[in-house]
C-alpha cells in the first residue's frame, strides 16, 4: 500500500491532463458511487431497523428510515432478549467475550512475539522444521482438531470453561502471529542485535529493551488482528464453552435464532449490530494498521 | 546469526525455551491431532471415541448419506461461483482504484468494512435483508413488479446462491485489497511501454499484468481456498443449513456429527475428507512456491 505521490517532475511530462467531467470520470465514480452503497447498505439496514419500533417495521420495508426513533430495541437486546431459555441479553455474552478476548490476545502476542524473536535471532537446529509444520497447521481444517482439543482440555479440566477457549485461541493465533513476528525482527538490523551481544546482553535482556520498543507497530497489528479474529469466533465458542461462557457471537446466534416467541426484528437487528460494533470500531480507528494486518496473512515468509 | 560451534542441548536455551509452546502446539495438536481423527476415523466410536476397528466402513457411510452429498453438492457450487465472482470483483475493483481517483481512502474503507464483521453479524444481516416480507422481493414488488420472485431463504433450489451473496458482500474487500497492492507493484514502465505500443488497456490487464501478478494470485487463491473449505459460522447464522437440508456444508455435519449425533466415527471421517480437500491444494501449491529454493528460511 503505497500512497501515490504526486509527480514533481517539471517540463512537459507524466499523463495528460484530463477533463474533470471527462466521460471516463462520470463513468468511473459512477461506478464506485454504485459499489460503496451497495457495500455501505446493510449497515444502514441494520442501523435503521434497531432504531424502528415493531408495528412502523410491518408497515415498511428494511431500507425505509424510522418515522419515530426508538431506542427500545437497543436497550432490550443488552438486557433482556431471550435465547430459548434464558432472557439476559447480550451483556452475559459481552463480558464473557471481553474475558475471554483480552487474556487470549495477551498470552497468544506475548508467546508468538518471543517465538518469533527466537526464529529470527537466535536459530537452533530443528527450528525450521517445526515453523514449517506449524504454518502447516495454519491450512488443516479446525474440524479435523476440534475433538482431540475436547479430549485434551478435558484430561486438564478446562473443558468447558473461559481459560480453555484462551488457551484454544492461542493455539490456533500462533502461526500467523509467529510468522508476522518472525518476518519483522528478520527485518531490523542485525548490527543492532550483534552490537547488543557484545556488550552482553543476552536472550531476554535483548528483547525487552531493544526488540519490543523497536515493534511497537507490529504490536499494534497484531493486537488488531487478534482481538477481531477472536471477537469475531463462533466454532470455537460453541465447542469449547457452555451456556454459560458462550462468546457474545454465539449469544447473539442464540437469540436471533431462537425459534421461540415473536421474531423482533429491531431487537435482532440492535443485536447483531452491538456484537458487530467492537471490531468495527477498532477497524475505522486503526484504518491502515487494519489492513497491514491482514496482508500479513497474504505475504508469505 | 548462530556460528558454527558444534550443537549442544543446552546451548542457546532461552531460545528453546521460547520456543517450547510452539513445539508441542506443532507436535501435539497439528501433528497429533490430526493424526488421531485419522486414526480414529476407522473406528466405530459412536458417544465416544474407542479404538474398535470398522475400516473404511465409515466412509462408505459417509458417502452413501444424503446429507453428506448435498453438503458437497453445496461446497462444490458455492466453491465455484464463490472462487470465480470473488477474483473477478476483487480484481476489477482493485482495478477501479487503481486509476489515481480521489476518495481511494474513503471508497477502500467502504468495501473493506464487512471483512471486519464477524460471519455471524454477516449472516444474519443478510438474513433480514433477504426476508421475503419486507427485504429486497417486497421491494422490488412495491416498484410494480408483482411477479418478482426472490426468496433464497425459502425456496431450497437457490438457497445457497443467498448465502453466496453475504460471503462475497463479506470477503470481496480482502480480494480487492491484496489485488490492489499487487496492481501497486507493477512497475509503471510497464503501462508506458504497452501504451506506446498501442495495447488496449483491458488486453494489458489480461495479457500483461495479471500474469506478472501471478504470486499475489496464488496466495489470494490459497486464502479464499481456506476460507471456503472453513465455511461454516455463516451457514448456522443465515439458513441454519435451511430450508431443510439445502444449505448444509462439510463444515456443519462434522460438528452436527461429533456433537449433536453422538456419531464421533463419521465426523472424524467427514474431517477426514476436509483435511484431503485442503490438502490437495495447499501441497502442490507449496511444491511450487517453496519446492524450488530450499535454502530460504
Amino acid at each position: 500500500m503505497v500512497d501515490a505521490s504526486p509527480d514533481t517532475l517539471s517540463g512537459p511530462q507524466g499523463p495528460r491532463p484530463r477533463k474533470v467531467l471527462s466521460r471516463r470520470n462520470i463513468f468511473l465514480y459512477g461506478t464506485l458511487f454504485v459499489i460503496t452503497v451497495y457495500y455501505a447498505l446493510p449497515l444502514y439496514v441494520m442501523i435503521v431497523t434497531s432504531l424502528k419500533g415493531m408495528p412502523e417495521i410491518r408497515l415498511g420495508n428494511v431500507f425505509s428510515p424510522p418515522v419515530e426513533m426508538t431506542f427500545e430495541p437497543w436497550v432490550k437486546a443488552w438486557s433482556e432478549a431471550c435465547t430459548g431459555l434464558t432472557c439476559n441479553g447480550l451483556s452475559t455474552g459481552f463480558w464473557n467475550s471481553v474475558r475471554i478476548t483480552i487474556p487470549s490476545v495477551i498470552l497468544s502476542i506475548m508467546i508468538a512475539s518471543v517465538n518469533g524473536y527466537a526464529l529470527a535471532n537466535w536459530r537452533f537446529k530443528g527450528a525450521d522444521v517445526f515453523f514449517t509444520i506449524l504454518i502447516f497447521g495454519a491450512f488443516i481444517p479446525y474440524q479435523v482438531m476440534l475433538y482431540p482439543i475436547v479430549i485434551m482440555l478435558r484430561e486438564i479440566g478446562l473443558y468447558g470453561s473461559l481459560g480453555g477457549l484462551v488457551l484454544v485461541h492461542t493455539i490456533f493465533g500462533m502461526p500467523i502471529l509467529t510468522l508476522l513476528f518472525r518476518n519483522y525482527f528478520t527485518s531490523l538490523p542485525e548490527e543492532l542485535f550483534k552490537a547488543a551481544r557484545v556488550d552482553g546482553a543476552g536472550f531476554w535482556g535483548i528483547y525487552f529493551r531493544i526488540m519490543v520498543p523497536m515493534s511497537l507497530p507490529i504490536f499494534t497489528v497484531a493486537v488488531i488482528l487478534q482481538v477481531t479474529g477472536i471477537w469475531n469466533d463462533f466454532l470455537f465458542g460453541v465447542v469449547y464453552t457452555g451456556p454459560e461462557t458462550y462468546p457474545m457471537t454465539v449469544s447473539l446466534n442464540n437469540i436471533v435464532n431462537s425459534t421461540q416467541g415473536v421474531k423482533e426484528y429491531n431487537v435482532n437487528m440492535a443485536a447483531t449490530l452491538l456484537t458487530g460494533l467492537v471490531p468495527l470500531s477498532i477497524y475505522f480507528v486503526s484504518g491502515r494498521l487494519f489492513v497491514r494486518g491482514i496482508a500479513a496473512g497474504a505475504v508469505k515468509g | 546469526m548462530a556460528s558454527e560451534r558444534p550443537n549442544q542441548l543446552f546451548r542457546n536455551g532461552s531460545a528453546k525455551i521460547a520456543a517450547i509452546p510452539m513445539i508441542v502446539t506443532a507436535l501435539f495438536v497439528f501433528v497429533g491431532g490430526t493424526v488421531w481423527t485419522v486414526v480414529y476415523s476407522f473406528t466405530k466410536s459412536g458417544l465416544l471415541p474407542r479404538l474398535n476397528w470398522v475400516g473404511l466402513d465409515q466412509y462408505e457411510r459417509l458417502w452413501a448419506t444424503r446429507k453428506w452429498l448435498v453438503a458437497i453438492e453445496n461446497l462444490v457450487i458455492y466453491g465455484f461461483c464463490m472462487l470465480v465472482l470473488v477474483f473477478v470483483i476483487g480484481f476489477v475493483l482493485a482495478a477501479l482504484l487503481d486509476q489515481k481517483i480521489r476518495f481511494e481512502n474513503t471508497v477502500r474503507t467502504i468495501i473493506l468494512y464487512p471483512y471486519a464483521l464477524s460471519f455471524v453479524v454477516t449472516g444474519l444481516v443478510w438474513q433480514w435483508i433477504l426476508n421475503p416480507e419486507f427485504g429486497v422481493e417486497s421491494i422490488v414488488r412495491g416498484w410494480g413488479w408483482e411477479s418478482f420472485s426472490f426468496d433464497p431463504l425459502y425456496n431450497a433450489d437457490i438457497a445457497i446462491y443467498g448465502v453466496l451473496i453475504a460471503g462475497l458482500w463479506q470477503g470481496s474487500g480482502l480480494v480487492m485489497v491484496l489485488m490492489l497492492a499487487g496492481l501497486r507493484g507493477i512497475d509503471q514502465e510497464v503501462w508506458k511501454a504497452a501504451r506506446v505500443d498501442g495495447i488496449p488497456t483491458w488486453k494489458t490487464y489480461i495479457f500483461i499484468v495479471i500474469p506478472m501478478m501471478r504470486p499475489v494470485f496464488i496466495t489470494t487463491l490459497v486464502l479464499v481456498v481456506t476460507g471456503i473449505v472453513k465455511l461454516y459460522d455463516l451457514i448456522v447464522a443465515q439458513t441454519g443449513g435451511g430450508p431443510g437440508i439445502a444449505t448444509e456444508v462439510p463444515a456443519k455435519y462434522v460438528y452436527d456429527m461429533m456433537f449433536q449425533a453422538n456419531n464421533l466415527g463419521q465426523g472424524f471421517a467427514a474431517s477426514t475428507m476436509m483435511l484431503v480437500t485442503v490438502a490437495l491444494i495447499v501441497i502442490p501449491w507449496a511444491i511450487l512456491e517453496f519446492g524450488g529454493s530450499k535454502n530460504r528460511g
